[in-house]
């Protein structure tokens, strides 16, 4: 619980050795303790979404417990503490994220929803026939799909940003591509098909001195890195809250209170105007003019105890734990005959993509499973990264802050197994 | 889950490695499948004369599971009729469903498509085998068996 994840806690940055994080925290999971056909359980999926430490379904629990009720409306007791909860982890959220101010975090139920928001609302505002937005080659069909549908509706053109055979964006041509026309760059923080961390900071430097803002998609980077979108000056940053070790239902979208306010509503309802009569409806402040109906209020709670214990352990210790682990990954993949990388970025974080040489990675995944080892097979909603490798789908090993070497060393024993039994 | 060696049969694996009737078929009807989940395709030729089958063939790329079911297919439709070849697939969709019992499999003509009968243990891959099927309905021009076998 989160005395283990305290007494962890690693300020000065001294060096402990590898594995120390793993071995401490795993305790704080108990979904992790358990046997998959007869193996130990080796759960490597994290890029779809994270197991939950105890303190969150804690949190969780204990809030339905004594604190529940609707929020920003009952003056009753139970009211005014489920809202001091539920905007507790707003700012928890605001302080996590380095934002200037809570009223710049947005409750969404999670990245898509938040990219949605931003493209029907700014991108309606902003964006006009032969305009253009910008995508890159490695997004997540969430981050390429409202854009692109935008598009259509405003016969505007969605250009692409393209990738090299290493996975890693071109810069270059993300140069060229910024132009007096683009309203909008959509990127992401971190590739979830290829494990690539970006420059994101050259990016939205590279975008601003064009003038064009960014959306930043950091669903893959909140759970691995220290973020801080006041020092990176990104417009929009978008995540969610399941693969940071919170619950699944709620996400963020902070974006900039200059931008924010000047869009007009996504959804509309309740919780989310000053007055309505059948004449007219005035919009309340942000940020509910952007969180229309009851919200997760206890996913909130739950978000807020995930922040609590990520810190508690230190976004840098974990980045540092995790980097090392992937270049454990690399190394031992990369030495089994017949695997190809599918992205070898010099800089990565969560995820490492392989193929394997005449074995489908759906029949790498089902032999794993066996083993008891939990990866993902298939385009992991990236089909043009697919289509970029010239390759149907991967297998891909994605880590959390619980893996640990042995971990890995097991999932490299039944990638060799998968090639014995496949023949 | 049973035992891998169940699911990964040796006929399977051969025919995932040695796929029967792989080819394209000129002057054929044909239909294309498409897993969206796991980015299978795969488009399966039938030539259909009077209602019966005259031959049937299949291109992709997938799995070992939807491979080997695609070729087995294959060899199995060849000379039957239409009515016939809907029925062997209602008969496998209930094998790898858990719907077929054991003892219903005698004079099921499933014959070498048994080696499917563990997929009921896999209910994820369920559509890997099931997908070539459809995408020849589909070919038989039954747009009800269509695309994709989400």
């Amino acid at each position: 619980m989160m005395a283990t994840a305290l007494r962890i806690e690693n300020p000065a940055g001294t060096s402990h050795h590898p594995g120390f994080l793993a071995d401490t925290v795993a305790e704080d999971f108990p979904i992790l303790h358990q046997r998959v056909h007869g193996r130990p359980l080796v759960y490597l999926d994290n890029a779809a979404t994270t197991q939950k430490p105890r303190a969150v379904v804690e949190a969780m629990s204990r809030f339905y417990a004594t604190d529940y009720a609707n929020v920003h409306r009952g003056v009753y007791t139970l009211g005014a503490r489920a809202t001091g909860r539920f905007e507790g982890a707003r700012a928890r959220v605001q302080r996590f994220i380095h934002a200037p101010s809570p009223e710049e975090i947005i409750f969404v139920r999670g990245t898509t929803e938040g990219i949605n928001l931003v493209a029907s609302t700014f991108g309606e505002q902003h964006v006009q026939a032969g305009d253009d937005v910008l995508v890159t080659e490695m997004e997540h069909h969430s981050n390429i799909v409202p854009w692109q549908v935008l598009c259509q509706r405003k016969g505007a053109r969605l250009r692409v940003v393209p990738i090299d055979d290493r996975g890693e964006l071109d810069l270059e041509a993300l140069a060229g591509l910024l132009g007096p026309r683009t309203r909008i760059l959509a990127v992401a923080h971190v590739s979830n098909a290829l494990g690539t961390l970006n420059p994101i900071n050259e990016i939205v430097a590279m975008a601003h001195a064009r003038g064009v803002p960014v959306l930043v998609d950091g669903a893959q980077a909140a759970p691995h890195l220290p973020l801080d979108v006041a020092a990176l000056d990104a417009d929009f940053y978008v995540f969610s809250s399941h693969k940071m070790y919170g619950p699944d239902g709620i996400g963020v979208l902070y974006g900039k209170r200059k931008l924010l306010e000047a869009m007009p509503p996504y959804q509309t309802g309740g919780d989310m105007i000053r007055s309505v009569s059948f004449e007219r409806t005035t919009y309340d402040d942000l940020p509910h003019k952007f969180e229309a109906g009851t919200p997760a209020i206890a996913a909130a709670v739950g978000l807020h105890a995930a922040i609590d214990y990520l810190e508690a352990i230190g976004m840098a210790a974990i980045a540092r734990e995790e980097e090392a682990l992937l270049a454990h990954a690399v190394a031992r993949l990369e030495a089994i005959p017949g695997v190809r990388l599918v992205g070898k970025a010099a800089h990565r974080a969560g995820a490492v993509s392989f193929v394997l040489e005449g074995v489908h990675p759906h029949d790498i995944a089902t032999i794993l499973d066996s083993r008891g080892v939990a990866i993902r097979a298939g385009h992991h909603c990236a089909q043009p990264v697919m289509d970029r490798f010239g390759v149907p789908a991967t297998a891909r090993v994605s880590v959390g802050m619980y893996n640990t070497r042995r971990d890995i060393d097991t999932l490299v024993e039944a990638v060799y197994e998968t090639k014995e039994v496949m023949g | 889950m049973s035992d891998l060696n169940e699911l990964y049969q040796e006929i399977i694996l051969d025919h995932n490695k040695r796929p029967r009737n792989y080819r394209k078929l000129a002057a054929a009807s044909k239909a294309e499948g498409h897993n969206p989940m796991c980015g299978d395709r795969v488009t399966v030729y039938v030539k259909e004369k009077d209602g019966r089958i005259e031959d049937v063939a299949f291109e992709g790329l997938g799995c070992a599971i939807s491979t080997a079911s695609a070729s087995i297919m294959t060899e199995r439709l060849k000379g039957r009729t239409v009515a016939e070849a809907d029925t062997l697939f209602r008969r496998f969709q209930d094998m790898v469903t858990g719907k077929l019992l054991p003892g219903d499999r005698d004079g099921s003509g499933l014959d070498a498509l048994e080696a499917f009968q563990h997929l009921s243990d896999y209910p994820m891959r369920v559509k890997c085998a099931t997908l070539p099927w459809h995408t020849m309905k589909a070919a038989l021009g039954d747009r009800d068996g269509a695309e994709s076998s989400r």
